[in-house]
């Protein structure tokens, strides 16, 4: 199920503004690729290419290639909306479907794609999901309430049912824990450590300390200086960019030094 | 401000106690204040105008207003403190704009129940004008409710879709120029006085049909005319209000944009499209001079047909009726009136369930 990323040569523009230089990069399946770096430096703005949701911003455009295992996901006759159903996305803010239930909220991929499926099988595509993000003990005797009365950990957690639902092969998470609790990013933590068995999992996260114990790859990204691209500054084992850094400024930056 | 920490509580005149000693209590006027000096100034009001003999609704309002805002502003400034005064000051001030405000309201609203009452019965709303004389004390206005539903109805149909579908275009996928010149073009025709709607209207069927061959469809095209920039405004205000992240969570699980707009965007803004399109319709059922213009003004009997022959409507029927001047004719008048009147809070109360039931539950 879950596939490799390879990306050659990736650029990124808003208009004229290169926001994203030069980047390469392979991410591995069945693992967990953290990326870091300060704000600004592009993180979410590759990100988003990586399934093409960048094409939703007016005047975004990309130079590179990406690769899905063996498919170029800026081919000429790919469909973003094939690339999205391939990889998954979860955002910052959870962002629930106010008009869904619960229930509904979890098979949104299907029922907004007009996916006919009979009731025995959307059972149990709910429950699984649900399961698979933790929330089902939570939530299992009140799926017919709307999601959005969920407390914001639940939302979330909601968000990445709502994206494994779909079965995708990666699984992207732009600081999914960044509006949550403690508690309930340990909870998602603890799901990414589940979900990396079947999944390919990228997330941009600002906490070190979370790079640290969900990743096995780390990828820092820094700014050429103002106004400048961001760019890939440092790749490899999470173990080793946190210990042994090769560039100085990846090193300057996990120790909190600056310029 | 000098921070001194002296330990008497001597007051300096000029200049407040230090911070370290500043009382955080204030003389205040008790609850019972307010109401008594309105209670004693409406009393002062009517004693001084029955006095010179001139006591009147308005004279007494505006006496006891104003007597009020003296009293309370002075008993505040000298109980209380400045702000206080000012606050109670500003308060007295809109609560009678507030009055001032209700006051054609509520007057149009009584004076139409109290004249219309009388004739507004069940024959009144069941019959037409047909076979009666203007003075005769019989006849009804069932032909202009009819004339009402069909038209404005037929209006909706036309004005609904295509302004609904503009404001998605302009929401949802509209860029640059055209995006630019639809919404000034749309700005343009809001401001199209409503008689120029009707002349337009009267001229396009004088080219296709020739002279003399207007109908209740040109009248509802006369108000699509009116109705679709209202719509497209306010249905646009609606979907922008519906938050990106919405869309981006649907395109993300591979939805693709047309149905991310049908089923997502559409149900979420769904409540204020319809609290905007009646609205829009409200505006236009009370339109009279185009409908003179295009569905005629002398229609007597039922007519279900827009496309064949005059169409009478309820504001153009209290027009006629007032027109014609007797006794009779001003009681039917404001009947009809109230039937508008009520056609129209039917119709914000339907609108009310439908948005109810569309509406995304967020309750827990
Ligand atoms: N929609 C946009 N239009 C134009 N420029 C943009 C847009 N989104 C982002 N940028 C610019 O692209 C650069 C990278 O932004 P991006 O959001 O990718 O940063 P980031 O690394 O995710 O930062 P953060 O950690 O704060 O989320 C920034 O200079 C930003 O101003
Ligand atoms: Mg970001």
């Amino acid at each position: 199920m879950a596939k490799r990323i390879d990306v050659s040569g990736l650029h990124v523009f808003y208009g004229d503004f290169k926001a994203v230089e030069d980047v390469s990069m392979t991410i591995e399946p069945r693992s967990v690729t953290a990326f870091i770096g300060s704000s600004g430096c592009g993180k979410s703005t590759f990100l988003r290419t990586l399934n093409r949701m960048h094409e939703v911003t007016p005047g975004a455009r990309v130079q590179g290639k990406v690769m899905l295992d063996d498919q170029d996901v800026y081919g000429p006759d790919v469909d973003p909306v094939a690339v999205r159903r391939e990889i998954g996305m979860v955002f910052q803010r959870p962002n629930p479907f106010p008009t869904m239930s619960i229930y509904d909220n979890v098979i949104a991929g299907a029922k907004l794609n007009n996916q006919r499926m009979p009731k025995a099988k959307a059972d149990d595509l709910v429950e699984r999901s649900l399961r698979g993000a933790n929330l089902w003990e939570e939530v299992k005797d009140r799926l017919t309430r709307p999601g959005a009365g969920l407390s914001g950990g639940q939302q979330q957690r909601l968000c990445i049912a709502r994206a494994i639902a779909v079965e995708p092969a990666v699984l992207l998470m732009d600081e999914p824990c960044s509006a949550l609790d403690p508690i309930s990013t340990l909870a998602i933590e603890d799901l990414i450590a589940k979900l990396k068995e079947n999944y390919t999992i990228v997330i941009v996260t600002h906490n070190m300390q979370q790079a640290a114990r969900v990743s096995d790859v780390t990828a820092f990204f820094n700014l050429a200086g103002t106004g400048k691209p961001g760019r890939l500054i440092e790749m490899g084992e999470t173990n080793k960019i946190f210990t042994k850094p090769e560039k100085k400024e990846t090193e300057n930056y996990i120790t909190g030094r600056f310029g | 401000m000098t921070t001194t920490t002296k330990g008497s509580a001597t007051e300096m005149p000029g200049d407040g106690p230090p911070p370290s000693q500043k009382s955080l209590l204030t003389g205040s006027l008790p609850r019972y204040a307010a109401p008594a000096l309105l209670a004693a100034t409406a009393a002062l009001a009517a004693g001084v105008l029955l006095a010179f003999g001139a006591l009147g609704i308005a004279q007494f309002a505006v006496f006891t207003v104003i007597a009020y805002a003296v009293v309370i502003s002075i008993a505040s400034r000298v109980v209380e403190n400045r702000r206080q005064a000012t606050d109670r000051l500003v308060t007295t001030i809109v609560y009678a704009c507030f009055g001032l405000a209700m006051v054609p309201l509520v007057s149009l609203l009584w004076t139409v129940l109290s004249e219309g009452l009388a004739r507004l019965d069940l024959y009144f709303l069941t019959v037409s004008m047909n076979g009666v004389t203007p003075s005769m004390d019989a006849g009804g206005v069932y032909h202009a409710i009819v004339g009402t539903i069909a038209i404005t109805g037929l209006a909706a149909v036309i004005s609904i879709p295509i302004g609904l579908l503009t404001s998605i275009y302009l929401v949802e996928y509209g860029q640059g120029r055209l995006k630019q010149a639809i919404t000034f073009f749309v700005d343009v025709m809001t401001g199209i006085p409503s008689i120029v709607a009707g002349l337009f209207v009267v001229a396009l069927w004088m080219m296709i049909f020739g002279p003399g061959k207007t109908n209740g469809a040109a009248g509802a095209i006369a108000l699509s005319v009116l109705m679709i920039p209202v719509v497209v405004r306010s249905c646009e205000e609606m979907l922008r209000l519906v938050p990106n992240e919405l869309r981006e969570a649907s395109y993300a699980l591979g939805v693709p944009k047309w149905l991310t707009v049908v089923k997502v965007v559409l149900p979420t803004a769904i409540a204020g499209i319809t609290t905007g399109v009646m609205l829009a319709l409200a505006r236009v059922i009370g339109e009279t001079a185009p409908l003179i213009l295009t569905a005629g003004s002398s229609a007597v009997a039922i007519n279900w047909n827009l496309f064949n022959g005059q169409m009478m409507s309820l504001p153009v029927f209290i027009y006629s009726q007032v027109r014609m001047g007797g006794a009779i004719n001003y009681e039917r008048a404001w009947a009809a009136a109230l039937a508008l009147i009520v056609v129209v809070m039917l119709l914000f109360f339907l609108a009310r369930l439908v948005s109810r039931f569309f509406a995304p539950n967020l309750s827990r």
